[in-house]
């Protein structure tokens, strides 16, 4: 066996060969099936794509690195799921590119914070995190408030979104930037907007600012249905089929 | 000896298509800068022009100064210098950015800024991160590799002006991912924050990276390939892989910073981790093992302990390693059998791990004595005991039972720093304090004892700040889960923070005697750099023989 093994220290094509196909092999077993085990992904309804203003809130909570301090997986623990919620679904983040499951919690699991607080505690806190939560290490993010959301490329990204496999229809597309504004404003007509996105969208002026959409209206609408897609309340997590 | 005069005479060619590929490369970042209406990707374009523009005037003055002829009884020590140099300017800017962000958590009302949200803990973490495997481990991989691969082959890089080229479009890479954590671009994928565009850019220096590193390997005079260079290609075969799938994405547009993932939920999330806990594997560990096999036995004046060893443990850790991802995702959404997989693999990986521990702490029987009077020497020592001691930790961190304790705590944060700061930081400063007298020509450093006082502080930094995390991440894994005797949770998620508070505090400390240590080190060596030259000493005299004997 040593012998066999000088060969690869005097020849440098096979050696770097050998090694790619001896770090490929764990790689393909533990990935592929992902791809293919239907088992990976729960069935389950209500689970949809976002809708434009809460994408651009969750390209605010990329940017920002908020997935740095918050995870949004809660494992199916006592305490976690007693504290937060109902365990997270894989189906649940299967329209999330990329995903945001995090890895530290230096601040509480958001994956269920949809609803928890009211639009004004979200902005007091954004603002200034310790006016509400004295204790809290979190960054401030009070120039969210004032800086209006840049949505020009709001299409383009919808369109992206589809290219990797996110189902959304043409007409979403075409009507990004109005379900966008829609979205925003408590006072525009809503069917079109429900009919694409679903009757539990939620359509309000975040920010409680009506003169302008701000990255503070596109955050707290993605931070306001974190986790309220999927109605526990009808989902059989004890059905042979959701078992895993 | 054709090869070897062919070999000269193209060498003023690969400087010549340098060039052409810069003047292509600045147009076609101007064009992009005008064309684009994103303000962020304009940001960006601008420093790609500034680097290419900066780039091709440099190369305009040395091609007709004739600076790029590369005689070929030399070795190409000017990179290595200049690696050298950027490796001790980014471990201080990378374990400052860790310092900053430390004292944010103790102290947030002092170190945020309502109005500046660059300052705030989300963009800085990965400037931190980054900073200090990429920027800081980056440039002295890259370094040592080149210093490495020269000596054990006794052939002078390949590839001509190519080196340059790597070494600076790595620096391009940095500046890039650096100044796009600050601005908020970001594809939010734990150490691959870097765009799509970035991205690119880096494959591109890699692969020229490969090629310099393989084409020297090439052109060796030594018929046996060196074990440290069996990691060192092992880290950079293996970082292109994991890069390339890793970051597979779709650009909002082409003319667009921001891109999203091809992958998305679960899939995405083994992906990201496959690639997270191997840039651990092979960046932090078969890299810098690599670094270990040269500087080790050099500085100690053995050879190393076993070679058979050093077959089954190089072979054994690069099979294993691949495996282990899915011990970031246990009790989540991942399957389970993924989850089992990779705890299995996991705990199997504490042996090849301890190979290379022993490998490289044997090495030093016969010569225990200098660990007395030889800090740097020492320094090294003291990084594999670091190396042995996180590589048993991490195993037992990826016992399930175990993780469901550990996870989403500090504890890991104390585990990664254990590894980060003990082993790679000090093998790293151990190859640095090797290296300057080498490169530089001088036969001693500056100053033992500013070493001495490096070594001792950083160490101590070192125990305050892992013991610090132990204890805050144990206790608020106990506390989330801490019931009432009437069953109610005992503690609101912020109580649990800030119980941490004093934790905090003694981590920032810690941080900042470690930063101090690497002060130290850059003015001692920056004076070993300034001290008057000794007689020239004939360098081409190929590895000593302490190497050979390994085989």
């Amino acid at each position: 066996m040593w012998k066999h093994h000088t060969k690869l220290e005097r020849n440098s094509l096979p050696l770097v060969l050998a090694i790619l196909i001896v770090v490929s092999i764990g790689g393909m077993v533990e990935i592929a099936p992902l791809f293919y085990l239907e088992s990976t992904i729960e069935k389950v309804e209500g689970v949809r794509p976002y809708t434009p203003l809460e994408l651009e809130g969750r390209d605010i909570y990329v940017r920002e690195g908020c997935y740095l301090c918050h995870s949004q997986m809660i494992r199916p623990l006592r305490d976690e799921v007693e504290r937060y919620g109902h365990y997270s679904l894989a189906a649940e983040s299967m329209y999330d590119h990329p995903f945001q499951w995090g890895s530290k919690r230096t601040g509480p699991d958001l994956a269920r914070l949809g609803g928890k607080y009211s639009d004004a505690w979200h902005r007091d806190h954004l603002i200034d995190p310790r006016s509400v939560v004295p204790e809290s290490v979190m960054p401030p993010y009070a120039f969210l408030a004032n800086k209006p959301l840049d949505y020009r490329d709001i299409q383009a990204k919808i369109r992206a979104m589809n290219k990797v496999g996110v189902p959304y229809t043409q007409e979403m597309i075409d009507s990004a930037r109005e379900d966008l504004e829609t979205q925003a404003d408590p006072f525009a007509g809503s069917a079109k907007f429900l009919a694409r996105y679903g009757a539990k969208a939620q359509q309000r002026d975040f920010d409680g600012n009506p003169d302008q959409v701000s990255e503070m209206d596109a955050l707290v609408a993605y931070l306001q249905m974190l986790g309220t897609l999927v109605d526990f309340k009808t989902y059989q997590a004890e059905a042979p089929e959701n078992r895993r | 000896m054709t090869t070897q005069s062919a070999q000269t005479d193209a060498a003023p060619l690969n400087a010549v298509l340098l060039y052409a590929l810069t003047g292509l490369l600045a147009f076609g970042a101007l064009m992009a800068t005008a064309f684009s209406d994103d303000r962020l990707f304009r940001f960006h374009g601008w420093i790609f022009i500034a680097a290419f523009v900066t780039a091709l005037s440099a190369m305009t003055v040395g091609l007709s100064s004739g600076r790029f002829r590369s005689p070929q009884d030399q070795y190409a020590d000017g990179v290595v210098r200049a690696g050298v140099i950027a490796t001790m300017f980014w471990a201080i800017a990378g374990l400052l950015a860790g310092v900053v962000i430390a004292a944010q958590l103790s102290w947030p009302t002092i170190f945020y800024f309502p109005e500046a949200g660059w300052l705030n803990f989300g963009r800085l973490r990965p400037l931190h991160t980054s900073g200090v495997i990429f920027a800081f481990g980056g440039n002295a991989l890259i370094a040592t590799s080149f210093y490495v691969v020269q000596r054990t082959c006794r052939a002078r890089l390949a590839g001509g002006a190519w080196p340059w080229f790597v070494f600076w479009g790595y620096q391009l890479f940095i500046v890039l991912a650096a100044t796009g954590y600050l601005a908020g671009i970001t594809q939010s994928r734990e150490y691959a924050e870097p765009e799509w565009y970035v991205d690119l850019w880096l494959t591109v220096v890699w692969v020229a990276y490969l090629l310099v590193f393989l084409g020297t390997i090439w052109k060796r005079k030594e018929p046996h390939i060196y074990v440290a260079n069996w990691f060192y290609l092992a880290f950079i075969v293996t970082i292109a892989l994991l890069h390339v799938v890793n970051n597979l994405a779709m650009p909002v547009g082409l003319l667009n910073s921001h891109s999203y993932s091809l992958f998305a939920g679960v899939q995405d999330a083994l992906i990201q981790w496959w690639y997270g806990h191997n840039a651990v594997g092979f960046f932090l560990t078969a890299g810098f093992l690599a670094m270990m096999y040269y500087f080790v036995p050099k500085r100690a004046e053995r050879p190393v302990y076993s070679y058979r060893l050093s077959i089954v443990h190089f072979w054994s850790l690069i099979f294993i390693y691949i495996w282990a991802g899915p011990h970031h995702l246990h009790y989540t959404a991942l399957p389970q059998w993924a989850q089992t997989l990779g705890m299995t693999f996991s705990i199997m990986l504490w042996m090849p791990s301890w190979g290379g521990m022993i490998n490289g702490l044997m090495t030093l029987s016969g010569a225990w004595d200098k660990l007395r009077t030889d800090p740097v020497l020492r320094m090294m020592a003291v990084s594999i005991a670091f190396y042995g001691m996180s590589t048993f930790e991490g195993p037992l961190m990826s016992i399930r039972e175990v993780n469901a304790l550990s996870h989403y705590t500090d504890w890991t944060i104390g585990h990664v720093h254990s590894g980060a700061l003990g082993w790679v930081g000090f093998i790293s400063f151990g190859a640095l304090y090797c290296l300057v007298p080498w490169l530089w020509k001088k036969d001693r450093l500056y100053s033992n004892a500013l070493a001495e006082w490096h070594f001792w502080i950083a160490t101590l930094g070192i125990v305050l700040y892992i013991c610090a995390m132990w204890v805050s991440g144990i206790m608020e894994g106990l506390m989330w889960r801490e019931y009432t005797p009437q069953g109610f949770l005992a503690n609101s998620f912020v109580e649990t923070v800030s119980a941490k508070h004093i934790e905090n505090v003694i981590r920032t400390l810690g941080g900042l005697m470690y930063l101090s240590g690497a002060l130290i080190m850059s003015y001692n060596l920056w004076r070993t750099i300034r001290m008057p030259s000794q007689a020239p000493v004939a360098q081409a005299a190929g590895p000593a023989p302490a190497l050979v004997a390994a085989e």
